[in-house]
């Protein structure tokens, strides 16, 4: 393809500089793959070896269903969590012990869509103990503890479908909500059971409350709100002046149900929907909602016991606003709005109309005159659409085409993407003059300030996300890495300093101080802390037990040698289970756990930890199994036989690990 | 000897540095100088050598079996797949007798203090050449030690 040419002034300096300076004008898309940076970005980004990140990135893995851990500024991948997805790297949901966390009503998935990170909160800030992610396909919201990062939670989210507007927490971390993009008919089988064309008459749309307990890292569900049928996109909740509220963007108040790209893209306006939550945790404590079904899982995984279970509730309590006035208001938002963000005073809310060429900015001191003085524009299916010029603080005019989302920093901006004009645009929130802005390569989505949607940004970077790669990096055929962009913000002016690649599609990400979590990271966990069921406390114990047609290992690793490691007596089509305790007592020391001709998986433990695999043996044979992380200069001999006979035969039970001299 | 930089002179203590990292030991097989990964010591975590054991830390008197059985309870959960009670070598040294061929100290800064023990002392360099796996650190308290170290003694 031809590309145009590049509008931009090359001066070389004499310090030592190449700058590239780019013309700015508005709408400008940028034009080239080359990378427009100063001599000196480098040394910003340039992490030693052996040295740490100032800031953990915690970012969506969007289709990948996961979320990746960068450091920044040097945008090293850290490590990928498994969260709606099964990882082959670790076993999780292949394990026994995992299995759990991947159930649903619609039983095992695989592979969910992961979208939105937010992180716990106390007074508005990140605290570092916990990381929130959204499973947008099966409605899920999952809590990773930051201590082991891992996840400890999934629930799923019943009367939801295409949880998308999620998993936006308060700033004491007392919710995070869920809100449902698809409308749909809820209820009985037979409310369920409707014409498509009945939308209308049929169709609701919820919001959920999420309770998140630190004390247990489990969570639940203590109420639904019922709204009328639109579809549900971002969320964030109100801080300082506007705590006790939420604002939800919503867009298809044309109530299409088919072909939305054009038929919910009719009116001028859409909706910002604003919530009053403290009201609504009034009602429900009164008693005034209703247990309606809502079947819905709850797994959470027990690092005591090395092990997840799932819980099953069969109803939620829901509130009616048509019934329970002022939980609810619609403030008009221009053309289907996509982010929704507060700022950190608490003052100001943006709603960013993806097809919309203004930044509408609203004011929560007039939205509540507004309610106060019923200043109102008529109604939405029952709701009280507020008057638009009566909560409007003021447009950001021309930012840019293709606005989606905002965050800011500490001294008063805010940074919003353009998708369409592919740029970050720096703004001044109560001005609402725009001051800066700078192209990404391409087609910015998301993009994340450390603490952005908090009350105290920490501010320094702004990292975008981009939707296209292209030629960023070298082509690995049509299938190509995502990429995200690093730039600074210290000055008046965003400086570009990195590419670095990310794994799946990345959407929301939130950043913190690494000082918030470093210290309190899981080393190992204790062996004499380990409950699980199946853990075997040192060689000794390691053995095998028959029960009926179930064969229970009870094996033991440690450098560089399983007990028991020849087994013999397991007959075709037992069920044999590995329980596989890693002995060692040191940090960063996992032993693998690999069977010839298992088609489960294999395993990877933690030191002093008990993971399980299940195997069914189809074929006679004697079966070699070994180990699979490098643990020692003899993890080659880290290895082990397991004697299949064929079913019906009598060779007896027997394990055992042989020493040469057996010594005493 | 990166942890012993207390030395004033930034010279001596680069000369040090320098030795820690591969100027030394040059008989040493390539397993105890590049350890695999995942195997070795961080600098971060190598213990300070004041928090070595010492002579003057162990009291030995009569053997006190209280202390024997914790040990032994010990030795069983995190030591017993390495290390037999007889003379034999699983992947460590059997124990049977060890606490005569061994001074009590150098015996439990080998459970305590692992990793600066085969960075530093020339015994315990020897025996790593000699099994080739580096003992883990089994995160052993102070008293573990102890106890383990009394039911040393009933071998």
């Amino acid at each position: 393809m031809k590309r145009p040419v590049l509008s931009a002034l090359v001066l070389l300096s004499g310090a030592g500089g190449l700058f590239l300076l780019f013309n700015t004008m508005q709408g400008c898309r940028p034009q080239t793959a080359q990378t427009v940076v100063s001599g000196d970005v480098a040394s910003k980004v340039y992490i030693k070896p052996g040295s740490h990140d100032e800031f953990y990135n915690f970012v969506s893995g969007g289709f990948s269903g996961q979320m990746s851990v960068y450091g920044l500024p040097s945008g090293r991948l850290l490590r990928d969590i498994p969260v709606f997805s099964v990882d082959p790297e670790n076993g999780w949901g292949y394990s026994e012990e995992t299995k759990p966390m991947l159930m649903t009503t619609h039983g095992f998935i695989p592979w969910d869509d992961s979208h939105h990170v937010e992180a716990s909160m106390t007074n508005g800030v990140p605290d570092g103990r916990y990381m929130f992610i959204n499973g947008n396909n099966t409605p899920r919201v999952a809590m990773i503890d930051l201590k082991t990062f891992r996840t400890a939670s999934i629930i799923e989210i019943p009367n939801s479908a295409g949880n998308h507007s999620s998993p936006f927490i308060t700033p004491n971390s007392e919710y995070l909500v869920a809100g449902t993009r698809f409308s749909i008919p809820m209820g009985t089988d037979a409310q369920r059971d409707v014409p498509i064309e009945t939308y209308k008459e049929n169709f609701k749309g919820t919001v959920s409350f999420i309770k998140p307990d630190t004390a247990t890292s489990t969570m639940s569900i203590a109420f639904q709100i019922t709204t009328p049928a639109v579809d549900f996109d971002l969320a964030h909740a109100g801080k300082g002046p506007s705590d006790g509220w939420f604002f939800f963007s919503c867009y298809n108040t044309e109530q299409a149900y088919s072909l939305l790209e054009v038929n919910a893209s009719q009116r001028d306006k859409d909706f910002i929907m604003a919530v009053n939550w403290k009201k609504a945790e009034q009602y429900a404590k009164e008693g005034k909602g209703k247990m309606i079904d809502g079947k819905h899982y709850m797994n959470h995984y027990d690092e005591s016991v090395h092990s997840a279970t799932s819980k099953v509730v069969d109803q939620v309590l829901q509130l009616d606003p048509k019934e329970l006035t002022d939980l609810l208001y619609f403030m008009p938002c221009p053309k289907s709005p996509h982010g929704c963000d507060v700022d950190p005073t608490g003052e100001f809310i943006v709603g960013s109309g993806k097809l919309a060429a203004t930044l509408p900015v609203f004011s929560f001191t007039k939205m509540q005159k507004a309610i106060a003085d019923k200043d109102f524009d008529g109604d939405f299916v029952g709701i009280p659409v507020l008057k638009y010029e009566s909560v409007l603080h003021g447009e950001v005019k021309k930012p840019g085409l293709g606005p989606l989302h905002t965050e800011f920093d500490n001294n008063g901006f805010a940074y919003s993407s353009m998708f369409v004009s592919s740029e970050i645009v720096k703004w001044n929130v109560k001005s609402l003059e725009v001051v800066d802005r700078v192209p990404t390569y391409y087609s910015i989505g998301h993009l994340c300030v450390p603490g952005g949607d908090s009350k105290q940004p920490w501010g320094k970077y702004v990292i975008a996300y981009n939707k296209i790669t292209k030629d960023r990096y070298l082509p690995t055929g049509p299938e190509l890495t995502q990429s995200a962009q690093l730039f600074s913000i210290d000055g008046d002016k965003m400086e570009l300093l990195l590419d670095f690649p990310t794994t799946g599609e990345p959407h929301y990400a939130q950043a913190v101080p690494a000082e918030l979590i470093k210290d309190k990271s899981t080393r190992f966990f204790k062996i004499e802390d380990n409950k699980h069921p199946y853990a075997t406390k040192g060689e000794k114990e390691a053995r095998v037990v028959r029960e009926g047609n179930k064969v229970h290992v009870y094996m033991t690793c440690i450098r560089s040698h399983f007990a028991p490691d020849n087994i013999e007596g397991v007959k075709v089509g037992d069920e044999v289970y590995f329980h596989v305790t890693n002995l060692e007592q040191d940090w960063d020391v996992p032993h693998g756990f690999a069977m010839k001709g298992a088609p489960t998986a294999e395993l990877l433990i933690m030191p002093g930890e008990t993971q399980t695999l299940k195997w069914v043996p189809q074929s006679v044979g004697v079966k070699p199994f070994y180990c699979t992380d490098f643990c020692s200069a003899l993890h080659q001999e880290m290895q082990g036989y397991l004697r299949v006979s064929p079913a019906g035969s009598n060779v007896p039970l027997k394990f055992e690990t042989r020493s040469v001299d057996a010594g005493s | 000897m990166k942890t012993k930089i207390t030395i004033g002179l930034a010279a001596a203590t680069l000369t040090l540095a320098m030795a820690s990292c591969g100027g030394a030991n040059t008989d040493a097989p390539p397993g105890a100088k590049t350890p695999p990964p995942g195997a070795a010591a961080t600098e971060a975590e190598t213990k300070a050598p004041d928090n070595m054991i010492t002579a003057a830390d162990i009291t030995l008197g009569d053997i006190d079996q209280t202390m024997a059985s914790a040990g032994k309870g010990i030795y069983e959960l995190k030591c017993q797949a390495c290390h037999s009670v007889g003379t034999n070598r699983v992947v460590g040294p059997g124990w049977k007798g060890i606490t005569e061929r061994r001074k009590p100290e150098w015996i439990m800064n080998m459970m305590l203090n692992v990793d600066v023990m085969l960075d530093q002392d020339p015994e315990a360099q020897k025996m790593l050449e000699e099994c080739l796996v580096r003992m883990p650190n089994q995160s052993l308290s102070k008293d573990d030690g102890r106890h383990v170290l009394e039911f040393m003694r009933t071998l």
